[in-house]
This record gives structure tokens, sequence and C-alpha cells, in this order.
């Protein structure tokens, strides 16, 4: 299945860069994802903020919470969705907690036109469809392991949205093995155990991971710790096909100083450093 | 994966895919030793329980409760355990799993303080590194529980995130769980996240309703007709229930926080009670799908209790499952009820109680006394789930506040002065 996700990694190493949405409101998130886009982002991986984030580490923790206190929500966040579309042409993931999905139950509009009026069917459903209809093309739930994962795939798949998996480092070749059967846009690798944060080196366990994943059909994009030009390069040439970038840019959002012409500079540079890495190998594996 | 991991549509494993192997490594430990007792290991965690954790506990008849209350009343001391309280049959169990499983580091979260005490009494005992996350909150109303971790060796690892109390401590945990998976077991404190947590902790916590149930035969001739106790997570509940959940002449009576008021202030994210099991939505939290108080778009609200130990914005998916197929009753009482019933059992039966077991308490005033209708029946078992030594700064603090005719009076110190 050919998905715009999957496209985004066809010609060159792709960058994806994550912010929290409303971080610190919807506005600035705007204005935050065209600089990542003008600075080379290639799909751009929105967070919904949950208040218990528990694969974050305390850089995406604080984006989150100063997001919900500006008061994101998930119909506010399709909003938000919805008018990016118009402006960026690169696709946009959405990266959510399982209960923010299952509670969802449609905007209100959509409630009201339900005959009883209460509560709809608990389930993915009314999430994946708002999700599509806003203009998200996958989905990233750190807390969903495929053993879970079944009603949710069955809503990707019925509105066209691609099911990202996380591949941990400790994950056995069993499980590896579900995953991909399932997977769909990228295959995101968790460079590093651990929750989400920028480091200062490249971890064994990413090189492990990426050579596991060598016969994999699917794009294999590593995320977890990557803060620099010379990390991009060096996941790239281990086999990567693309970056996953958070807390680097969370950082930059942070500080509050200058932040969209940091942001676009800082996605220049990783993304440059992913194209270095490119060069230092030969032709990838024949697809 | 164990076809077992749900109990109607609660429980699961919704956590991160770093942790699904150790998860299964879990529960593979978990169906072999604990269901299995391979290698013994049930012998020989019940024999340390005995020896070390001085099991069995008394069920005690409490004659002015009785009195009081015009029908049978006993109680379950489980304050009598080593450590003083329940929180220790689990921690011992978990422990010594993790040392049978070959895992050299052990992290716990802990509220009130006594799972972090029981776990690190347990890992001192056991000869196993120890690390313990405490929210904030809970460090400042828990002194000496903190105390007691440190002097058997645990480091306490303060929480600063969100309200400090259990549900950040919990996420820390998983965090730190997350990074150090392959030689560290996460010892959670009660009935709550992935399978296999909830029934391996409800396994270890069984015994308290194995040894009641024999006892209160032996005492009053016949079971009874109903069990109270408190239920935060529900470890203690669970225990004090499993049981006597096939005896149907048995209610099974669970009590949760009330807190100051039912209701849930959504500006600020706050619901001023900790009652998820009669008042909260389906929903997913700390790797189970179970009753939690939320708001409409499905974000955790913080909870409150004048105890630490019912601090919780969800509850086991055991008891979440119960309550639905109408088995257990969720009741609840609020704070003043709790410091009221601490104070009574305190001068009438010379038993000081965690606030906690307070709750559990309080309803029976209720119950008998007070204005709902008495389903309580003539022969009642209370879970007295631990003592109340540890809650003596928060008494004192909340008593005064609310000026509690209860409350002893402190008048012949200030005369000494």
């Amino acid at each position: 299945m050919g998905s715009e996700i999957r496209d985004a990694f066809a010609d060159e190493p792709a960058l994806v860069s994550y912010v929290a949405a409303g971080d610190p409101d919807a506005e600035s998130t705007k204005e935050y994802v065209r600089a990542l886009v003008r600075g080379g982002t290639d799909v751009v991986e929105l967070g919904l903020p949950f208040s218990e984030p528990i694969a974050e580490g305390p850089t995406i923790q604080q984006a989150i919470r100063r997001a919900l206190d500006a008061g994101m929500t998930p119909d506010r966040y399709f909003d938000l969705v919805a008018e990016l579309r118009d402006e960026v042409d690169v696709p946009l993931v959405c990266m959510t907690y399982y209960n923010l999905i299952y509670q969802y139950e449609g905007s209100e509009a959509q409630s009201a036109s339900n005959a009883s009026g209460e509560t709809a069917s608990e389930g993915p459903e009314p999430f994946v469809e708002a999700a599509a209809e806003a203009g998200i093309s996958g989905i990233i739930v750190p807390d969903l392991p495929v053993d879970e994962s079944d009603p949710l795939k069955e809503a990707c798949e019925a509105h066209g949205l691609d099911l990202i998996f996380i591949v941990a480092p400790t994950t056995t070749d069993e499980r590896l093995g579900r995953m991909l059967d399932r997977a769909s846009g990228f295959v995101y690798v968790q460079g590093r155990l651990g929750t989400t944060g920028a480091r200062s080196d490249v971890s064994d366990d990413t090189h492990g991971s990426l050579d596991r994943l060598a016969e994999t059909d699917l794009p294999k994009a590593v995320g977890f710790g990557i803060s620099e030009r010379d990390h991009a390069r060096e996941i790239v040439a281990g086999g990567a096909d693309g970056i996953i970038v958070g807390s680097a840019f969370v950082d930059i959002v942070a500080e509050q100083e200058e932040t969209a012409d940091l942001l676009e500079a800082k996605a220049r540079e990783l993304k440059r450093g992913a194209l270095d890495g490119a060069t230092e190998v030969p032709e990838p594996e024949s697809k | 994966m164990s076809s077992e991991s749900k109990f109607g549509e609660y429980g699961g494993q919704y956590v991160p895919e770093a942790l699904m192997p150790a998860i299964e490594e879990l529960t593979d430990a978990y169906e072999r030793y604990v269901l299995d007792n391979e290698e013994g290991f049930m012998d020989e965690f019940r024999e340390r329980l005995r020896d070390f954790g001085g099991r069995p506990t008394p069920l005690q008849r409490a004659d002015r409760l009785s009195e009081r209350y015009d029908r049978e009343v006993y109680l379950k001391r489980e304050d009598l355990l080593h450590g003083g309280a329940h929180k220790l049959n689990n921690a011992l169990g978990q422990v010594l799993l993790a040392k049978y499983m070959g895992k050299e580091r052990i992290v716990a979260e802990t509220g009130a303080g006594q799972h972090g005490t029981a776990t690190a009494m347990a890992c001192a005992y056991l000869d196993v590194d120890c690390e313990i996350y405490m929210g904030r909150t809970d460090i400042n109303r828990q002194r000496p529980n903190v105390f007691r971790m440190r002097l058997h060796d645990a480091a306490v690892n303060p929480v600063d995130i969100g309200s400090g109390t259990l549900k950040e401590a919990i996420n820390e945990t998983m965090r730190d769980w997350a990074t150090n998976v392959e030689d560290t077991h996460y010892v959670i404190g009660s009935i709550v996240g992935p399978h296999p947590f909830p029934r391996m902790v409800r396994d270890f916590q069984s015994v308290i309703s194995e040894e009641a149930r024999e006892q209160i035969r032996e005492k009053a001739g016949r079971l009874p007709d109903s069990v109270v106790a408190c239920a935060g997570g529900g470890s203690n509940t669970m225990g004090t229930f499993h049981e006597f959940v096939g005896d149907e002449s048995v209610d099974l009576v669970a009590v949760e926080a009330g807190g100051s008021a039912l209701t849930i202030d959504e500006e600020n994210g706050l619901a001023p009670h900790s009652a998820s099991l009669s008042t909260g939505e389906d929903g997913v939290l700390h790797g189970a799908r179970t009753k939690l108080l939320q708001n409409p778009d499905g974000q955790i609200l913080e909870s409150h209790s004048v105890s630490a130990g019912l601090d919780y914005s969800g509850v086991g998916p055991e008891l979440a499952y119960l309550a639905d197929e109408g088995r257990v009753t969720p009741v609840n009482v609020g704070d003043d009820a709790a410091l009221e019933a601490f104070h009574r059992l305190s001068k009438t039966e010379g038993i000081i109680p965690a606030l906690e077991s307070s709750h559990a308490l309080a309803y029976l005033e209720e119950a008998a006394l007070g204005d709902t209708r008495d389903e309580l029946g003539d022969l009642v078992v209370v879970n007295v789930s631990g003592r109340g030594d540890k809650d003596l700064d928060t008494v004192i603090e909340e008593s005064d506040k609310r000026d509690l005719d209860a409350a002893p009076s402190m008048e012949v110190f200030e005369h000494g002065e």
C-alpha cells in the first residue's frame, strides 16, 4: 500500500520533526511547523498532549504540560491540523496516548447528531475519523503495543491512515514479526531504552536494531536522543531511512526566543547530517 | 500472551513496547512460580510471610464496636503484619519473584509510603537494591515512612511533577523501568498496571481472605454477611474479598475516599475525591483499561483524599469488573467521617488504624447508624489494612483544622510548657 508518509522517505533520508501541539499556544505551533518545514522537515509529528505521558522524558513532559495549561484539547488539535494542512504540504502524524483516542466521542456537532445524544460507543473509530477528516496521515501511540492494537488498526485501515509501531531495543524477534505484519508508513526505531530526550551520543542499540530491520521493506526512522548533525549522519550511514527529532526542537520552543528561526536552522542542520550519512553508504539494498 | 490478561473488558497491557518483553517474561514467571509453584516458590513465600511477616494475622472480635452497632463486628488485623500494613504480602512476593527471575534491582512507587516501606523492607531482608519514587506532596505528609525506607537503605526519589502524589510517582517509576528494564523489576504496589500485575498482586494479597474466611468460620461458626474493605488502587480490597467472591451470600463492600466532595472541578482538572470505582469512567491508564477519574477528553484528573494511600485517580481492573457485575458494591465516605472513625477506633478498641482503613470503619458507622439503608447484616468482617502511626501528623493537623470533637485534647502538653 502506498502512503503519503512512505512517499516522504522515497527520494532521500527523511527528517521527521516533533512538536507538541499548543506549546505554548496553537498560533505559535503553526509558525513553528512552517519553520521546520522550511528547514527541510519531511514529516511532522504533532503531539496531542496527554496528562500522563509515561514514554516521555522531562523536556517533552514539560512541553505537554504547557500545552495543556494553554487549553489544548483533541477538538482544538483537529482544528489546528486542518489549518496546517492548508499551509504545508508534508504529511502530519498524530502522536498521542491511547486514552485520548479511546475516549474521543467526536466533536459537539457530531455528538449532537447521535440519536441518543449521550455516549457514543467507546473505541478508536470516532478519533480516527476526525483525524482523517482534519488531514492526519498516520498515528503513533507509545502506550499501545501491537498486542492491544487491533481496534485501532482496523479504524486506521478504514480511514486510510498509517499506524506506526515503535520497535524497541528489547523487542524480541517474535514481537518484531507481529509488528511488521501490521506496520505501515514507516517503522519507528527506538534508538535506546528509556524515555525521549536529547543525548550526546548514538547508542549501540540503534545499530543493533537497524541490523535486525535490514530486510524490512518499510522505511526505518530512528528516534529517541538525536539532537545533532553528527548523530543524524551516523544513523543514516548505519542504514536508517530517516531520523526522528523531538526534544532538540522542544528545547528551542521552551526558550521562547527567535524560536522559528532557530527551529528552521536546527532542522536544516539535522537534515544536512542525514544527507551526509546517505552519501557514506553504498546504495541501500534493493527494495 | 496469556489469555487471561483481562477481566471482562478491563485490564490488558497498555505499555510502551520497550517494556513488553519484560512483561512477557514476568507473565511467564508468574505462571510458573506463583500459579504452578515451580521450584517451591509459593512454599518459600508462605514460609517467609510466616517467619518474617508474622502471619497469620488475627481476626479479632471488636467488642465495643459490636455493641455500638448491635451486631458482630470482626476486625482482620493486617495492621499487625510486619511493617504495619498489608503491603508486605505483595512486596515480599514480588521481591522474591524478582530474585527467582534473576533481577538485580527493584524500583517501586509509593503514595502513603506503606508500599515503599514494605518494598524497602523486603529488599533489605532479601538483599536486593531498591529505589523508591514518591511524590513531593506525599513525602511531606508521610515523613516517618520516608525515614523508614532510608533506614532499610532504599534510595527515595522525590517526584515534583503535577500534584506530587501517587499518579506522578507511578509515571516516574514506569520511566525508570523503561530505561533499566533488563536488570530491574518494578514492584507495583496495587492491583493496577498491565497484566500480570493485577492478578499477581491479588494472588499475593489473597492470603488475607484465605485466613479471614477460615478464622470467621472457626470463631462465628459461619460465613459473614458482609466483608468491608477500603479501596484506593484496591490491593487490600481484592486481598480481603478474593476468597469470598464465590460465596454469594457474602456482600463485598469496597469503601472509597469521598474526599471533601464527590464533584469534579473541570476547570482545574481536579477531583476533590478518589472515588474512581463509584464515579469514574472507563479508560486506559498505567497499563490497563479500568475506571478512571478523567475529563470528557480523557485527561486524567488529580484526585484527593485525606489519606495519601487512597489518593489515586484509578482503581484495579478486577474491581472495576466486579463492580460492573454487581458482585462488589462500591460506596464512599468523606474525609471528615474517616477522621472521626480514626479517633473512634483508637478510643474504643485500642487500635490506631491507618487513615485508609478508617474509611472502611467510617462506612460501618454510616451503614449501621446513619441514614443509609443498613445492608451489612449481623456478622461483619472489616479489614484493618494498616496501622495509623504514619498518619499521626496528618490526623493532628486535619483534626485541628476541623475542631473535631472526637480528637483528644492536647491541653496537658500546652500547660507543661
